[in-house]
């Protein structure tokens, strides 16, 4: 289908149910929001990440009770660098909603949500693993896919596609 | 006592170690290592044109590798916003059904191997034969075909691939039966998978499992019929449920998959319609070569293809499908060129393996390589 440009105004788009239960707990939790190519983005501001997951997945009008993925994106050189993206999935439903996290490059730290559910286990360990993120109250934060000893974020922008080895 | 069930196992389908933590026979804790067959396919795919990506997608997950390119070539259309052929779509769907049971087969022969059923592997694997000689006539390669292109297919199926898939989808259904003569009924079978590794439905989501390993605890989902995609709203199937969470539920639900995609390829090749397999996009879309020899333009666009790519308007789109293993989705973030800016790979298997604590811990050691086989493990996309 051709593409229609992304409404990203946040007045068009609070109907949807995801927007409205975060709006109404907490209006500043909620950054933006995009609605590009029949997606919903919503923009989630970083210290109530772990609150507003835990809202939407016991959202009675539209549960996200499923989380797909969660995955990081490095912006370099732009601040702020990194933007960690959850996909959630409502079995009920049947619909989904991305939301995105922005972190500046220093020293980049974030909730970690397996207290939700436990699915992020991994999924947050490789982002440590490949982007460097810390995520704060994780049961076992260590690298997942790189040797143990391995010096280095392989993901980031600033390393190259070749390595270093 | 801590042992270790190394990279190096028949069981382990693929390089996974296990930290098992056991006292006598039975499991205390269990861990799972992953990253022996990391080979950085999300970076690679950052320093490559889109098109140049779909090769790469055949390997990750190497038992459905048309799968792959199915949910990376539907994610890349969306973001450009191609409308795609009802021949292409159709013949799509009927590829992917192929490789579900090509998939399956490979399960279920490796799966009643570890357990002990070695005639099992044997027949499953003379059927795969035929599966991969229909992939090998449709796009000259056995397993990584890379026959799904960006706006369509790769090339026309050949004179005759028709009758010789429909031969197929008459004679499969009996060796369906055949498999479950084996195993289903069997006293051994039973005694090794029913009420074994078991999980709860709530488990499962939470774990984020998806696919057989979900349907086997109960929860109804399927995102071919609930989040449909590439045409699977024209297709009429059953999605098998099983109600314990056990072994020997997912076992009956990947059977009756089985049975339940040779009926949606009978329906494919029956319903086929005609005409081009390729979507109307000159700059994304290679020519045909017979135009590109004749025609200046045709050759011009494919010049540009080639070397330049096409620049991808800039956006995101997650695409998920349902793949033998779960959902399978791809993240794929474009800032407006011809190189996607990042691409990820959200695999079924990394979500399904972290069920194995739950499945395993307490039980017997002999019970975790029954559940390895249940889940249907493919390192491949685990580790990337």
């Amino acid at each position: 289908m051709p593409l229609q440009p992304a409404i990203t105004d946040l007045e068009q788009l609070k109907q949807h149910p995801a927007i409205a239960a975060l709006l109404a707990w907490n209006p500043s939790s909620v950054e933006g929001a995009k609605f590009d190519r029949e997606e919903m983005s919503v923009y989630v501001e970083r210290s109530s990440i772990l609150d507003a997951c835990e809202l939407l997945r016991q959202n009675p009008d539209c549960p996200y009770n499923y989380l797909a993925d969660v995955t990081c994106v490095d912006w370099f050189p732009s601040e702020p660098r990194f933007e960690v993206v959850y996909h959630l999935l409502s079995h009920s439903k049947k619909e989904r909603v991305r939301l995105k996290v922005r972190l500046d490059g220093g020293s980049p730290a974030l909730d970690s949500i397996t207290a939700v559910w436990p699915a992020a286990n991994y999924f947050e360990r490789e982002v440590f693993d490949l982007f460097g993120i810390r995520f704060a109250g994780h049961p076992y934060l260590r690298r997942i896919l790189m040797p143990e000893d391995w010096e280095g974020n392989p993901l980031r922008k600033d390393y190259p596609v070749e390595g270093y080895r | 006592m801590i042992l270790n069930m190394g990279p190096h196992h028949p069981s382990t389908h693929g390089v996974l170690r296990l930290i098992l933590e056991i006292d006598g026979e039975n499991i205390v804790r269990i861990m799972p290592d992953i990253g022996y067959l990391h080979t950085g396919i999300e970076k690679t795919c950052e320093a490559k044109f889109y098109q140049q990506v779909v090769p790469l997608t055949d390997r990750i997950d190497y038992l459905c590798p048309l799968t792959n390119n199915l949910c990376y070539v539907l994610a890349v259309e969306k973001l450009l916003g191609l409308e795609i052929p009802p021949k292409a779509q159709w013949m799509r769907v009927m590829l992917n059904e192929l490789t579900r049971i090509n998939s399956h087969l490979v399960w279920l022969g490796t799966h009643a191997l570890d357990i002990g059923a070695m005639t099992v592997f044997l027949y499953c694997f003379r059927e795969r034969e035929d599966i991969l000689r229909l992939f090998e006539m449709v796009s000259g390669q056995r397993m990584m075909t890379s026959y799904f292109r960006i706006g369509g297919l790769a090339l026309e199926p050949p004179l005759g691939f028709f009758e010789r898939v429909k031969d197929f989808a008459k004679r499969f259904p009996s060796k369906v039966d055949e498999y479950e003569n084996l195993l289903t009924g069997n006293p051994i079978w039973g005694m090794r998978t029913k009420g074994v590794a078991r999980i709860t439905a709530e488990d499962a989501i939470a774990l984020g499992a998806s696919g057989p390993t979900l349907r086997g605890s109960g929860i109804d989902f399927d995102l071919r019929r609930d989040m449909p995609y590439s045409g699977y709203e024209n297709f009429k199937f059953k999605v098998p449920v099983g109600t314990d969470g056990d072994v020997f539920a997912r076992y009956m639900c990947r059977v009756g998959e089985m049975r339940e995609s040779i009926a949606m390829v009978q329906q494919a090749v029956e319903g086929m319609p005609e005409g081009p397999i390729k979507a109307v996009a000159p700059k994304v879309v290679l020519p045909d070569r017979e135009m590109m020899k004749t025609q200046m333009e045709a050759l011009i666009y494919h010049f540009k293809i080639v070397t330049e790519g096409f620049a991808v308007p800039a956006g995101e789109v997650y695409q998920a499908v349902e793949s033998p293993r779960g959902e399978m989705g791809y993240y794929i973030v474009s800032y407006g060129t011809a190189k996607p800016y990042r691409v990820h790979m959200r695999s079924a298997c990394l979500a399904n393996l972290q069920t194995l604590p739950t499945m395993c811990e307490g039980r017997l050691l002999a019970d975790v390589v029954a559940a390895i086989g249940s889940i249907d493990i493919v390192l491949g996309e685990i580790d990337r």
